[in-house]
């Protein structure tokens, strides 16, 4: 009885340790099997600096706007909730709210009754980079703030930080209000207590596309690197008067307005 | 010590139990919010920081104040003050144990907090804050066992307790000037973005601190005979008074510059909290104007010597001093920061029952924590004859 039970544990430990060892070599193997698969899609779009530039004189009826909104929300999955706790990317607002402090007496009609997208700036000196705690969020050195959804702490130092009110706090379950049956696959969807906002479609530029909001703009927003010359975001800027949000916050904002 | 918690009065089980249920009412409400995530508070999009944190900020000061005990004591040897020591320090091992509820209870995702540890960012003023905080709760609780034990066998504290006095010192002072660094390196809140605010946050802690110490010391003598002695408490209570008086006129600085210089994004918050926006006011004016009033009668209370010397008068005196600084820094520092928002648009932040539970429950543990220190430190002071 005493001999088998040595015996059994020796040749248990043995194979425990057999085993363990095939699994680690093995697993090592596996994830660099795995690792080669991912590779950067060939036809993914590349900048020194990616920026934007908004026509603020061609968005003209709330459709307009309408259809870009539609088109960051459904690719991103992001819910409209009812109240002030709501999740927002891409929406608009007025002049005097979006450039407050930039704003002028008996300004023309159009410019006062005209709409503003507004969206994250994605800035040079991102404030909400600075403050995150777990890097959570961070930049990319293409210029584009992007987030890890799956470090944030939701301590929302970042929604402090934001001098633009560009960041979003899941105060509550975001799929409770999004039809899961119409959600995009392609991106995921967020859970409770995490921050978010807009990425600058970094996952479609990724593949080869514009983002969804310049798409659907139909060329009333421009994108593109600021970084190159010859670029179309620099042949719009070289040719018509532009502001930015805040300048006086020194974040230097990649999100650039044709006033 | 620690079994000094075994033998105490039926009224001293009492009070724990009657603080447990607190504890436990704010533990239910937070399964809640648990489940249903921050929507159960009044917070938004807008004023994304409310009571949690504000309250974080304001016990950062007073476990930060144990230093107005400290300092008289080995830089200048006061000896009065030795006696009262054990019940500053200790009381900042509660102040410092809530904060650190305070802030969890403000995270949407709390079990991932280790992130902060994980993924160290040194940019990030909130890193600094942690590290501080962890690092004050051990000093103090380090400094003030071994003290008391030494008191308790009549023998000297070791040697290598006095570096570790003075650096707390000094940590004290760290620990609320990073906490002010948390708001007053942020772009685009006008109220938060002032050079000033650690001061204004140093100048608030060391008036409203010690005023919580004295209140608490007030309260145990009537039950237990202890007395921190007259001195002492007079010596504080000047203490006290200029602290009050500097915060004072600190916060008047604030409204010079903002109003002089008559620049919007400065006189905005101000302007909302005082006088509300577009004709509507909201509950936090009737509070800042409550605030600002008591600010200036604790100091017509506590200035002139006849009244701030007597003792009846005192704890009045010393309990509106915390009103009015809890109005300022415990309410209407984030409500200011948030409002208006970068849009400059007002929405108004109330916080809502289930948040003020938590928030009951955060300070229950605060008190149960305080109250087995305390009773175990005035239990070793009785035997030790120090009482």
């Amino acid at each position: 009885m005493k001999r088998s039970r040595r015996q059994f544990l020796k040749v248990a430990s043995l194979s425990v340790l057999g085993l363990s060892t095939h699994l680690a070599t093995g697993g090592i193997v596996n994830a660099a099997e795995q690792g080669a698969q991912y590779l950067p899609n060939e036809n993914g779009l590349k900048a020194g600096r990616w920026a934007m530039v908004i026509d603020t004189r061609a968005f003209e009826t709330p459709e307009d706007f309408d259809v870009c909104v539609k088109a960051c929300h459904k690719a991103h999955n992001v819910p409209n909730i009812p109240n002030n706790q709501n999740i927002k990317w891409l929406w608009t607002d007025t002049y005097e709210h979006v450039f407050p402090e930039q704003g002028n007496n008996h300004m023309s009609e159009s410019l006062e009754n005209r709409d503003f997208f507004v969206l994250c700036n994605h800035c040079e000196n991102p404030p909400c980079v600075r403050v995150c705690p777990t890097k959570a969020t961070y930049k990319k050195p293409d210029g584009i703030v992007a987030m890890d959804y799956h470090r944030c702490i939701g301590c929302r130092f970042c929604m402090a930080g934001c001098p633009y009110g560009a960041r979003s706090f899941n105060f509550s379950d975001p799929r409770k209000h999004l039809d899961m049956g119409e959600v995009n696959p392609e991106f995921p969807t967020r859970m409770l207590g995490v921050v978010e906002k807009c990425n600058f479609c970094v996952e479609r530029l990724a593949q080869g596309l514009m983002p969804a909001c310049v798409e659907a703009a139909e060329g009333k927003i421009v994108f593109g690197d600021l970084n190159d010359p010859e670029s179309e975001v620099r042949k719009v800027l070289a040719e018509n008067f532009t502001i930015r949000r805040k300048p006086n916050v020194g974040t230097q904002p990649g999100v650039y307005y044709i006033i | 010590m620690i079994e000094k918690v075994l033998k105490g009065s039926p009224k001293f089980y009492v009070w724990l139990a009657f603080l447990g249920s607190l504890i436990g009412l704010g533990a239910f409400t937070y399964l809640f919010q648990m489940k249903y995530g921050l929507s159960i508070t009044g917070m938004s999009r807008d004023v994304s920081w409310g009571f949690y944190i504000a309250q974080f900020t304001y016990l950062v000061g007073v476990a930060a104040s144990a230093v107005m005990l400290v300092l008289p004591a080995y830089f200048h040897h006061y000896k009065k003050f030795k006696k009262m020591i054990i019940f500053g320090e200790f009381m900042a091992i509660g102040a410092v144990l809530m904060c650190m509820l305070f802030i969890v209870a403000d995270m949407g995702q709390p079990q991932r907090m280790l992130n902060v540890i994980l993924h160290p960012t040194p940019n990030s003023v909130m890193f600094y804050d942690m590290m501080v905080l962890m690092g004050y709760l051990v000093l103090n609780a380090v400094i003030g066992w071994v003290t008391l034990e030494c008191e308790r066998h009549q023998v000297e504290p070791p040697k290598w307790i006095k570096p570790m006095i003075y650096l707390s010192i000094f940590w004290a002072f760290s620990i609320h000037t990073v906490t002010a660094f948390l708001y007053a390196g942020l772009p685009g809140r006008h109220y938060f973005l002032t050079a000033i605010m650690a001061a204004r946050f140093l100048s608030s802690a060391f008036c409203a601190g010690p005023a919580i110490l004295l209140l608490l010391l007030f309260v145990v003598r009537k039950m237990t005979n202890f007395n921190p002695g007259k001195e002492a408490v007079q010596t504080l209570t000047k203490i006290i008074t200029y602290a009050m008086t500097i915060n004072v006129f600190f916060f008047l600085l604030e409204v010079f510059t903002a109003f002089y210089s008559g620049m919007p994004g400065h006189a905005h918050p101000i302007t909302y909290l005082f006088a509300g926006h577009g004709g509507h006011v909201d509950w936090i004016t009737g509070f800042m104007w409550v605030g600002a009033i008591l600010a200036l009668l604790s100091l017509a209370l506590l200035i002139p010597p006849s009244l701030r010397d007597n003792e009846k008068l005192l704890p009045w005196s010393l309990g509106i001093l915390v009103t009015a600084t809890w109005i300022d820094k415990g309410l209407g520092l984030i409500i200011g920061g948030f409002t208006p928002n970068p849009f400059e648009k007002y929405t108004v932040y109330t916080p809502t029952v289930p948040e003020l539970l938590i928030s009951l429950g955060i300070f229950a543990t605060g008190l149960f924590v305080v109250s087995i220190l305390w009773k175990i430190a005035l239990d070793v002071k009785k035997e030790a004859g120090t009482f």
